[in-house]
This record gives structure tokens, sequence and C-alpha cells, in this order.
């Protein structure tokens, strides 16, 4: 803790020893503010895809469809036979045979609203809703073939696994900019402060004929781009959280589509922007300084 | 006390060149504590690359350079640091930090050692003592090279070093102020302060010779020759 005191309140004396350079400290808040805002962009994204992919799987993995073959024959006595087989299985918890208006609704997108249902060959469809963790799906689907010839169950396995493939492929997707981000900004103080030492060798040979040591002069180029790249990320992640308090905000799972935020504790790593572009700035200029000094003995 | 016998400075059997040139070979000095050595000799004989190895800005091809009983060839950057701060060092171009005060520039030594605070009378009565006084806040390039010479003498004696290096210090002045700055080194040096001064000015020397017991040496083809009763 002191020594992160010492770095933030600095010694005003030893500050004054390495002259200020104007152009580089803008461009070096400037970057940081950018990267800044564009992590918490990246941060918002890859958490609200997290969120809405676990929605969604967790919606999918809790719901099952049963479609019964469409003979007008035996459609009655299969529907019977079907919801006596579920009502009985445990894990299901419950069971609804979608209507007529229900099934038109679901074809409506493809075939228009004025469907004849009743001169076409229709299966019927049950919703199930399930509870995952004590049914046993294969001996549900055995029961159902026994009992209930031509019935097809759908688990939604198919849907779930290529949404949680493509889900977890964004999240991916955000991490690799975050990193990449860190990366490119802790290349950037490495250039900035190594332009810095460069045009400070006279400042530098000065200062060892007086008998600094390198970790004082390192020190006032270490402070002075931690505190810049730190201030320049504040900047940049009120600007990041601004632009996403303002965004059309949805709810559960189509919060994806309608935009993107935190909630709760991820508020939490907005906040970490800042800290994390003045550690990434602490350590790429201490170790451009004593590499620096260690060249120019 | 030194860890090794008594000497400040002690250069051992000391050669060095530049790009395959050799400037000295199985050169040897000693500067005993409290002594006044001028060191002079001809434009490019290697006066000013003596005088850095004796304060570990050059490290010695062959031989050992040892600084107040250290092999400086051993010392980290940490360590030639701390050696630093016991030498003072006056360059004849006089290196400052341009954007700071003169009065800044010269309580560097105790700024980058952590000893500022507290000093500021030490440091006005420095000034005063060098006749810098009224120009304590002007910055460098203000200041005439006579005054830039002074204000590199007390930077070089603010921290109380046990030896004061010069470098022709006074090679851009005119002779009033020579003897000015040479009144300053030798009342160091009665202070109990190891002078060390390089400079091609006999007229100077001859001048010191009244004033102090100083031993001349004269650096000549990579020798160093005990000088004095020619001068």
């Amino acid at each position: 803790m002191r020594p992160l005191l010492e770095l933030i309140i600095g010694d005003p004396q030893a500050d004054r020893a390495v002259p200020q350079t104007g152009t580089t400290a803008r461009l070096t808040v400037f970057v940081a503010a950018v990267m800044a805002f564009l992590a918490v962009i990246a941060l918002a994204v890859s958490l609200t895809t997290n969120r809405a992919a676990n929605l969604w799987a967790e919606e999918l993995a809790q719901s099952a469809t049963l479609r019964l073959p469409p003979d007008p024959a035996t459609a009655d006595a299969l529907l019977l036979s079907a919801l006596d087989v579920l009502q009985t299985t445990p894990g299901v918890s419950s069971v609804r045979a979608l209507s007529q208006d229900e099934q038109r609704d679901l074809l409506a997108p493809w075939f228009g609203p004025d469907l004849p249902l009743d001169a076409l060959p229709m299966p019927q469809l049950i919703e199930i809703v399930t509870d995952r963790e004590v049914l046993d799906i294969d001996g549900l689907r055995a029961r159902l073939s026994a009992q209930v010839p031509g019935a097809i169950l759908d688990d939604h396995t198919a849907w779930r696994a290529p949404l949680l493939e493509a889900a977890g492929r964004v999240r991916l997707i955000g991490w690799s900019v975050i990193v990449l981000i860190g990366a490119t900004v802790a290349a950037m103080i490495t250039l900035a402060a190594q332009a810095a030492l460069a045009a400070n060798v006279q400042v530098i040979r000065v200062l060892r004929l007086v008998g600094a040591k390198d970790a004082y002069i390192a020190r006032a180029f270490v402070r002075r781009f931690t505190l810049r790249a730190g201030g320049g990320a504040i900047i940049g992640t009120i600007a990041g959280v601004i632009v996403v308090l303002v965004m059309p905000q949805g709810d559960g799972a189509d919060s994806i589509l309608l935009g993107v935020g935190f909630e709760g504790t991820e508020w939490i790593w907005p906040l970490l922007v800042p800290v994390l572009a003045a550690g990434v700035a602490f350590f790429a200029t201490r170790a451009a300084a004593f590499r620096r000094l260690k060249e120019q003995t | 006390m030194n860890a090794e016998g008594t000497a400040v400075i002690e250069l051992d059997n000391l050669s060095y060149g530049y790009g395959g040139n050799a400037l000295f070979s199985q050169l040897s000095l000693t500067l005993a504590p409290g002594s006044f050595h001028f060191l002079t000799g001809a434009s490019g004989v290697g006066k000013t690359t003596l005088l850095r190895l004796c304060y570990a800005d050059l490290c010695a091809v062959k031989g050992k350079v040892r600084i107040f009983g250290e092999n400086a060839a051993t010392l980290d950057r940490d360590g030639v640091a701390m050696t630093r701060r016991r030498i003072g060092v006056v360059h004849q171009d006089c290196q400052f930090l341009d954007h700071l005060s003169i009065a800044e520039n010269i309580a560097l030594p105790l700024t980058v050692s952590g000893r500022a605070r507290g000093a500021a009378g030490n440091l006005e009565e420095l000034l005063n003592w060098v006749g810098l006084g009224a120009q304590a806040g002007q910055l460098p390039p203000e200041l005439s090279g006579g005054e830039r010479q002074r204000a590199a003498l007390a930077r070089a004696v603010i921290v109380s070093p046990d030896v004061i290096i010069a470098d022709e210090p006074t090679g851009n002045v005119d002779w009033d102020m020579s003897q000015r700055l040479l009144g300053l080194l030798i009342e160091l040096n009665k202070m109990g302060k190891t002078i060390l001064i390089a400079t091609h000015d006999l007229a100077l020397i001859r001048a010191a010779k009244t004033d102090v017991s100083a031993r001349i040496l004269r650096l000549k083809d990579g020798q160093l020759l005990q000088a004095g009763a020619d001068l």
C-alpha cells in the first residue's frame, strides 16, 4: 500500500528532475483513453453475450417438444397416450398440448396467417417443461417409442449446442480483444517511455553524475506514465460507461439484440479498467526504463 | 575509513584506449585523503578519460581502479551511484538540467540522495559562498560561463564529498574568475577534501603553488609523470 501511495503522491522535487514532454504526455493520455473506451465496450459485449447465452441455454435445457404423427385416425389416441406417458415420467414438470391457434402462429412467419390447418396433415406438438437433473431422457424416449409409435421427442440439444458454441466464440473474441487492447497499451506505453528516455539522455547523464540510482531515475518516468495512462483510462472508462448506459436495454434473452450493458457485480469489470491500464503502464515503463538505463551505462 | 589502504582513489597498472589505440598503459596513481593534484598535459592526451576512470564513468581495460577501497570494476550501477555521492565532479562544459533553476540544480545531489529537506539554509549559504545568491532563481542558460562554472562547483560540493574532480574548471572564464574558482577549491582542500584538477593552464598551476601544496602530474605518451620543477 505504501509504495502505491508513494507512486501516486510522488516526490515533487524528484518529479521535476525530468522535464515535461507535452506531445508525448497528451498522446499517452489520449491513447489510454481510447483503449479504455474500447475495452469497456468489448467487456460489455462479451459479458452481455455470456449472460444471454447462459439464459438461452438454460431455457432450452428446461424444455422439450414432443411431435405426434399427423394421422387424423389415431391423433386423439396418440395424444392421450403421450400425455399419459409424460405425466407419469419423473422429471417432467408440466405438459401442454399446443392448440391449433398456437400451431398456426408458429407457422405464420413461413406460410402466412391464413393457413388452413384443418386441411393439412399437421403434427400435434406438445410442450414439455423438464427438470433435467431428474429426467431420464433416454428412458422417456424408449417409453414413448413403445407406447406412442411415430412420436418424435426433441430435447433441443441440436439447437442448444451451436448456440452455446457461438456464444463461447463471441465471449472468446471479446476477451481476446481485451487482451489485445492491454498488449497495445503496453506496446504504446513502452514506445512512449523509450522516446521520453531517449529525449532525456542529457538529463539521465546529469542525474547519474550527481549520484542518482537507476531506481530514482526510473521512478520519475514510471510515475509519470502510470498516472498518465491511469488518468486517460479513467476518462475513456467514463465515456465507455456513458455509452453503455445510454444504449437501449432489453430483458433477459433479448438484451443481446437490444443493447449491451453490465449487471450487478459485472460493474466491477469496467471499474478495473483504469487500474489495469495503470498497472500495465507501470510495468511497461519500468521494464523500458531499466532496460534503457542498462543500455546507457 | 576506506576498505583497503588509505588512498581515496587508486589507479593500479591501468590501461585504457579507444578503438584499439592505447591511451594509457600501466598507469598508476594514488590520491591520498586531503591531497591536491593538478593533472596537466596536451589536448587529447587523455586527461578527461583519466578523470572519468577516477569517478567510475569508464571501466579500465586492464589494471584496477579502486575508489574508496572498492574495485570499480565490481561495482554495480547502484554501487557506482553511491560512490558518485562521495565524489563531486565539475565538468568543463558544466552539464545542468536546463529546465531547473540554478538553486535546484545545485541542490540536485541532495535531492537524488533524499536529503533535500531541511537543506535550504545550507543551499542559501553555498549560493552566497560562490557568489550566486542573486542568480538562484535563474535558469542555467541565463548564466555567464563563469557563473555556470561556480554553480557547477557549488553542485559538486553541496553534499560535502570526500573528493572533488574538476575537468578544466577555468576553461571558459577570465583570469580573475579562474583565480576565484581556484580560491574556492583551495579553501575546500583546506577543509580536508581531496582535489584533482585537470588543466592545461600552467599559469593557474603556478598561481596555486603559492597557496597550496599541490602535486603536479603530467600526462604524456600514455604515462603519468611527476612535474612541478619546471613550472
